[in-house]
């Protein structure tokens, strides 16, 4: 397995993240006490300021210098439970809040996107464009910001640095491990299922039609050569493929046409997305073995990464009353519900550790915590939070 | 990776990871070897692991490993004496595949074919001491598979294409735009010269291989095709030494499929 994956599978899943809490932010209006105070004065650029900050600061935690550092340290990928942890921190580094099905269902949408992604890239480093599509994405909604931009173009010159330069076969182990992080997952996401990209057994539709990858020639042709090297003989052979050859490759550069569309935004404002996670799997004991089963490694998983992202963590607030809660489902009473009836087999179990560790890991961790720079002052969501509504009571 | 290793005194069953290779015996009740690769303390950035096997020579075994040597274990007829032979560094990129002569070689050609990422094929004469005979280079793309018969190496690559090398000469024979993506899998049946290749396009499709003794021509043609609906295909083998049967897996697929005739 590579150990070069995990920088890749991060700011994918990252990026799906922002992509689907964008469209759910725009979607959702305010609710509760804060709705209210609201729409004193003018719904929608209260909202799109909203939305504006939540972005910002997630983004900003996400291309944290230290972070990014350790991220791209080559090593193995963290299970899934301890994945899950470091995107619940991160989700909640502004005022936004998620309940605990708001977030299962968002880290679903996430990987089932991901996963899509992975599979069906025409050449294995061909992931390396999908993550620039996601990277082109989030420059594009922190374009006003340049301090945050100058960080993620820092990482894009990392990616390009790290990884333009390995080989097919490097790809291909690097693709390989990914696919083996989601191997059984079958969750139906309804926009996928409306596109026919995927099937109602949660599999996805692999089509035998299309470009085939730079690189590759469409299948058919036969050559043969004699011993001297001459081509002597031609034969075709014809299958149920419908292939043809691709127009362009797609830019590796920090700017380009990237030609491919995996990883660009599929949602948009007015397609709400749901996923299915009631209905039978064949998948699911197989996926219950691998959640339910004690995992004694978690504590050691769960290490430096999620650590420094709680680091930058906001105290939860006292009551839960404060902060902006986003909900992923149409309703309250339907997030509710799914946080009642979704399977056991599919709970994440998310681990939460206090940093007690071994003397020589708190050091280490309290070294860096002291060294951390976050660019605003963040001295709780409350007061975060109350800042934003009295600077909009002010306007 | 797992792969049975058919000699004349035994069969074993060979796995390959990232700590190193083990070896069972046939029925899987006892390990009768494990050879463990040196795992550096810290992941590095290249990845350790061990890949490719095959039996050759008649009392060897050979697994590929990812810095690009090739070990070449003796093994006894009986017990678990086996011992590192040799180490054949010709290769400077991670293994993909080996594949021993399983027709009949001729004079000159070699016994074992070895494979790496960068495509590069090189070509054994086995024994006490292991012959390096020729080294293909590769083209841009890597050899995913390989496979010997009767002097002819047959290489799936990475770009779909199927290419057929003389063993002997070194020189290219034939060149298929077999599959649209990655190419998997490889396997021969030795008694018709029939080639078994699965790759990520979903497809599976069957080739007859000849060899004209008289003429020295070497022909490839297409016999059939599969689509595994949906599946990027992983692996594929034939069942029997004839090819008349099949046996397909893939991503996420938790069953084996078999073919065979109507």
């Amino acid at each position: 397995m590579s150990a070069r994956t995990l920088p890749l599978l991060f700011l994918n899943l990252g990026g799906e993240m922002l992509y689907i809490l964008d469209q759910r932010l725009r979607a959702q209006s305010i609710p509760g006490e804060k709705a209210r105070k609201g729409e004193r004065w003018g719904g929608r650029r209260a909202r799109s300021l909203f939305v504006f900050a939540v972005m910002n600061d997630i983004i900003t935690t996400m291309f944290n210098k230290k972070f990014m550092e350790e991220l791209f340290k080559p090593q193995d990928l963290y299970s899934k439970k301890a994945l899950r942890t470091v995107y619940d921190r991160l989700a909640h580094a502004s005022i936004m809040r998620l309940n605990q099905a708001s977030m299962d269902k968002l880290y679903d949408l996430m990987t089932m996107a991901f996963k899509y992604q992975v599979l069906l890239c025409p050449r294995p480093r061909d992931i390396l464009l999908v993550t620039f599509n996601h990277l082109d994405a989030i420059k594009d909604f922190i374009s006003d910001s340049p301090g945050i931009l100058n960080q993620v173009d820092e990482t894009f010159r990392r990616l390009i640095e790290t990884y333009n330069c390995l080989s097919d076969g490097e790809f291909q182990l690097i693709r390989q491990t990914l696919l083996v992080f989601f191997q059984d997952m079958h969750i139906r996401v309804s926009i996928f299922l409306k596109d026919k990209v995927q099937n109602s057994n949660g599999h996805f539709v692999l089509p035998i039609s299309g470009p085939v990858p730079w690189g590759t020639e469409v299948p058919g042709l036969i050559r043969i050569f004699n011993h001297k090297g001459v081509e002597v003989k031609r034969a075709e052979f014809t299958t149920a493929g419908n292939y043809v050859t691709p127009q362009r490759e797609g830019s590796f550069e920090l700017y380009g046409d990237r030609v491919l569309k995996l990883g660009t935004n599929m949602y948009s404002v007015t397609r709400p997305v749901e996923t299915h996670t009631s209905g039978s799997s064949k998948n699911l004991a197989s996926q219950a073995k691998e959640n339910i089963a004690p995992n004694p490694l978690a504590k050691e998983e769960l290490n430096f990464l999620a650590r420094l992202l709680g680091g930058l963590d906001i105290q939860k607030p006292a009551g839960g009353e404060t902060g902006f809660r986003l909900n992923l489902f149409t309703t309250d009473e339907e997030e509710e519900h799914a946080a009642q009836s979704r399977p056991e087999e599919l709970s994440y179990k998310v681990i939460n550790i206090e940093a007690t560790q071994e003397p020589a890991r708190r050091a280490e961790l309290s070294r860096i915590l002291g060294e951390l720079d976050v660019a605003e002052p963040r001295p709780g969501s409350a007061e975060k939070g109350e800042d934003l509504l009295a600077l909009m009571d002010g306007l | 990776q797992a792969a049975w290793c058919e000699l004349p005194s035994r069969a074993l069953l060979v796995l390959t990871s990232q700590r190193g290779v083990q070896m069972y015996e046939s029925d899987g009740s006892t390990m009768v070897f494990w050879h463990a690769l040196d795992v550096p303390e810290l992941p590095a950035a290249h990845s350790v692991f061990a890949r490719g096997i095959a039996a050759a020579g008649g009392r060897f075994i050979c697994v590929g490993t990812s810095f690009g040597a090739v070990l070449v274990f003796d093994i006894p007829p009986k017990g678990t004496n086996v011992t590192l032979s040799e180490v054949l560094e010709q290769h400077r990129d991670p293994i993909t595949d080996i594949a021993a002569e399983q027709g009949r070689a001729p004079d000159g050609a070699g016994d074992l074919v070895t494979a790496d990422d960068s495509g590069t094929l090189c070509l054994w004469s086995t024994g006490e001491e292991f012959t390096l005979l020729g080294k293909i280079p590769g083209s841009g793309s890597t050899c995913s598979s390989v496979a010997l018969w009767n002097g002819i190496v047959a290489a799936g690559y990475g770009n779909g294409q199927i290419r057929l090398w003389e063993a002997g000469s070194g020189r290219i024979r034939a060149q298929v735009s077999a599959h649209a993506r990655w190419i998997y899998a490889l396997d021969l049946a030795p008694l018709t010269g029939k080639l078994l290749s699965g790759a990520e396009d979903s497809f599976v499709h069957v080739w007859k291989l000849s060899r004209n003794p008289d003429t020295d021509d070497i022909e490839i043609q297409h016999c059939h095709a599969e689509c595994v609906t949906d599946t990027q295909v992983c692996g594929a083998r034939f069942c029997d030494p004839a090819g008349d049967t099949f046996a397909v897996t893939g991503y996420d697929l938790s069953e084996i499929l078999c073919y065979g005739p109507a």
